[in-house]
């Protein structure tokens, strides 16, 4: 866990870059790029996930994101969505890193399966073999402490374990695991993936998150932007109740008003 | 006229002699994309000095929308 805070500014750092706004969010299943930007604007939110593909050479002239959610405004962080093995992800993020001009990029390595849970094992070689080439990983994974702890150690620059499947909007399923991560973690945390509510954004901020990254909670929402709206004040309550420290929880009750004075 | 495969297809490409010179026949914007000869990453400042030929294999990607 990192929660640095400096002078009332609540600020965080993954691979000595500081952001402000803890909600990353995805670019994936909107309408159109421009519902996208505004969603990543009313999200205030700092980095967006994005991801590489063939351009379509058929219609070069069609819509791109860096048209809508410009580069300059928004820190890329390059996924790869789609690689099942370490080698693919090498081979993707080495062109992201040369299409994007730098190194921080989001590590996912998926399973062939219908809940699409990363393949550790091959997450795991797949993170070593991008460190040795200078990049700053964020890692997807399960919400197991112990290869957290493991990724942790092979150099990532962040842990982000899913909440629930990608795109499930279940929330976190695992409250316990996540706190273990967070607690063990000296590098930032994020929730990534699995959030529905914005409830569950809170969730995963009051369990000392660093950040929280989500995509098509906001994406499928009927009213996009005023759902990403809604989670950048949900990241922010979570936040500040982190920090503030919730009260203990007791097995019975507690009168609020004194039991004294009374008439 | 050069025999190439961009993005998995086969294409006859006139009038280009290295990769700055492709992306302009295909009407391209250099800033916005990467590319890969033969698994090999082309640096944006190696375009013009990277020559294509008979049979290379190009990959051209770019950002999209990703989660």
């Amino acid at each position: 866990m990192d929660g640095s805070t400096q002078l009332g500014e609540d600020i965080w750092t993954v691979a000595g870059r500081t952001f402000r706004s803890r909600l990353i969010i995805g670019t994936g299943k909107y309408k159109d790029y421009a519902l996208n930007a505004a969603a990543a604007e009313a999200a205030g939110a700092e980095i967006v996930t994005v991801a590489l593909r063939r351009v379509n050479l058929s219609d070069p002239k069609q819509p791109m994101l860096t048209d809508f959610v410009r580069p300059d405004r928004f820190t890329y962080l390059p996924n790869t969505a789609g690689c099942f093995t370490g080698e693919e992800a090498v081979r993707t993020l080495r062109l992201a890193r040369e299409a994007g001009g730098w190194d921080l990029v989001k590590l996912e390595v998926l399973s062939r399966t219908a809940h699409l849970y990363p393949d550790m094992e091959e997450t795991l070689r797949a993170l070593k073999m991008l460190v040795a080439e200078g990049f700053q990983v964020m890692v997807y994974c399960t919400d197991d402490p112990v290869y957290a702890r493991k990724l942790e150690d092979a150099g990532a620059a962040a842990i982000m374990p899913a909440g629930a499947p990608i795109g499930s909007g279940l929330g976190i399923q695992n409250r316990l695991n996540i706190h273990f991560i967070v607690e063990q973690a000296k590098v930032p945390v994020l929730v990534d993936a699995g959030v529905g509510a914005a409830a569950d954004a809170t969730a995963a901020m009051e369990l000392g998150c660093d950040a929280v990254l989500m995509n098509t909670a906001i994406a499928e929402a009927r009213d996009p932007v005023r759902m990403a709206t809604a989670m950048k004040h949900a990241v922010i309550a979570g936040r500040e109740a982190w920090l503030a420290g919730r009260m203990p929880r007791r097995m019975y009750a507690e009168a609020s008003s004194p039991m004294s004075g009374l008439i | 006229m050069v025999r190439l495969t961009i993005n998995g297809e086969a294409r006859m490409v006139q009038g280009a002699r290295d990769i700055a010179g492709l992306i302009a026949v295909l009407e391209l914007d250099a800033r916005k994309v990467a590319v890969e000869r033969n698994l090999e990453i082309v640096p944006r400042s190696a375009y013009g000095a990277t020559a294509i030929a008979d049979g290379d294999r190009i990959e051209i990607v770019h950002f999209i929308g990703g989660g």
